[in-house]
């Protein structure tokens, strides 16, 4: 199937860049501030856009990796087996602004999972949410604070975020799905 | 960070060690590392579970399975119901397979049973469509308690592989023994098997151990030692000489363990008889990870639970052949 490049390396350098001020703009600096990513990609993320706060404003911000497989609604209906990996959040979240971050913004059931999650960890000040993509087609309310690139995607189609750190490139692409096969059960 | 898990879970019970593959085994270790975190959680419960129904049925006593299966398919938000046979219609001559079927008929979704007969739950498992989790059958297996001690293993000292593991108490009764045996050998880990003559079993080298009746060689090169229950309310260990003279020769003693390894682990399935099968110094001492084992019980569990409600298409039966 034919491949649509969405973001080169450089694209996806400098998003994680403007995020990154916004962010701090956003909050008027980086008090309060923690950042977690949704496992595996959101994560990486995370990481890289903690970096660029902390090399601009000196800081060390708490970074938490998030696994939202337990919380699923959808466990039953996908075709896969769930790879679950660990969550770690080993830093209070009480009263924090959280920046929840993952790489594509879909249905937004991954992100209702995520608030549950979050929300037993305990009562953070506010949560807010920062997505590399935005492809549409949402089925529940929840919508993105800060976004890189809105894509318009038809259903059959898959955003494939690749980052360096697992992947070995960054690169973000737009790729039909072979109509034999069934969607890989990502509730992005 | 990211690490690969590899096995694909299909098995509808969890019925022993035996039965399962190393990636089977490595998958549930896995698993409960995140479980495992969750217990350390303001709130500790994840909704994985949720609408499902866990039965506990045991007939034979137990609190802490019980109730850290209990605890587990809470912590994922099942609803469980808890059968004491005492009071049931097992009273009444109903058979196990029966009040299988009846449970199942209550719309439950796994079954958790313990047994004094090596193989019920198998048996069990065959005759009803929803999940059976074997909490320890007869002499034959107690899959979970072998899992917890495995996962204990693996987060003190990193791996499993070619680890000196010596087991010591009654191997010939216990289903402990065996599944341990099970799952660590799998996992290459070197397994020794220490007990008076008449508590091995004949047989027990083919599923390879080692033997001996010298507690100080069981000790001498073992990473890790799992000291089992004496069972002296047995009928059949009347024969057998006076507790003390048990624990003057096999118990474990902060004197034996000077020969040790001077970081060697002291687990124990519970409950432990002080002065028995092992001193108190050694059961509170830092060696011991006694109680670290009853909380990593509950994520193994949880594992269990999860990874038993995952499989969909119940109608394939397990397919265990003796």
């Amino acid at each position: 199937m034919p491949l649509k490049q969405v973001f080169t390396k450089e694209e996806i350098e400098r998003t994680i860049t403007r995020i990154s001020h916004e962010i701090i703009e956003n909050n008027k600096g980086v008090k309060g501030l923690v950042i977690i990513g949704i496992r595996t990609r959101g994560y990486i993320l995370a990481e890289r856009i903690a970096k660029v706060i902390n090399d601009l404003y000196g800081t060390k911000l708490d970074v938490g990796a998030l696994d939202i497989t337990f919380y699923r609604d959808d466990l039953s209906a996908i075709s896969e087996q769930p790879v679950i990996h660990n969550t770690e959040i080993d830093f209070d979240i009480e009263n924090k602004n959280i920046i929840l971050i993952d790489d594509v913004l879909y249905t937004g059931r991954t992100i209702r999972c995520a608030l549950d999650a979050i929300i037993d960890f305990g009562r953070p000040r506010t949560i807010q949410l920062a997505v590399l993509i935005d492809r549409g087609h949402r089925e529940l309310p929840i919508k993105a604070d800060y976004v890189g690139k809105n894509i318009p995607t038809s259903q059959k189609e898959i955003v494939q975020v690749k980052l360096q750190e697992i992947d070995n490139e960054d690169s973000v692409t737009l790729e039909e799905i072979e109509d034999d096969k069934e969607e890989d059960g990502k509730v992005g | 960070m990211i690490k690969k898990k590899t096995g694909k879970w299909v098995n509808k019970d969890l019925l022993g060690l035996e039965y399962l593959t190393k990636e089977d085994i490595e998958l549930l270790l896995d698993t409960a590392v995140s479980f495992r975190e969750i217990l350390d959680r303001k709130i500790k419960k994840v909704p994985a579970l949720r609408g499902k129904t866990v039965v506990n049925l045991f007939y034979e006593p137990s609190t802490r399975t019980r109730v850290s299966f209990e605890v587990a398919a809470k912590r994922l938000s099942a609803d469980v119901i808890n059968i004491a046979v005492e009071s049931s219609s097992v009273k009444k001559g109903e058979t196990l397979n029966d009040t299988g079927k009846n449970i199942e008929a209550l719309k439950a979704d796994i079954i958790v049973v313990r047994h004094n007969c090596s193989g019920a739950a198998t048996m069990l498992g065959r005759n009803v469509n929803i999940s059976v989790i074997n909490a320890g059958d007869g002499w034959h297996e107690h899959p979970t308690q072998a899992l917890l001690d495995m996962f204990t293993l693996r987060k003190k000292l990193g791996k499993l592989e070619g680890l000196n593991v010596s087991i010591v108490g009654d191997i010939a009764h216990s289903r402990v023994a065996r599944s341990n045996i099970w799952g660590l050998t799998k996992f290459g880990a070197n397994v020794t098997v220490c007990a008076p003559k008449i508590l091995i079993p004949p047989g027990i080298e083919k599923m390879g151990v080692k033997i001996t009746d010298n507690i100080d060689d069981a000790l001498s090169s073992a990473d890790a030692i799992n000291v089992l229950r004496m069972q002296f309310e047995r009928d059949d260990m009347k024969a057998f000489p006076s507790q003390l003279e048990y624990f003057k020769n096999f118990g474990i003693t902060e004197e034996r363990l000077r020969k040790a390894k001077k970081d060697i682990i002291i687990m124990h399935p519970g409950p432990i008889n002080r002065g028995v099968e092992i001193s108190s110094e050694v059961a509170d001492g830092t060696n011991s990870v006694i109680l670290e084992q009853v909380t990593n019980g509950i994520a193994i569990r949880m594992a269990v639970l999860f990874w038993v409600s995952q499989v969909r298409d119940k109608e394939v039966k397990n397919e265990i052949n003796y």
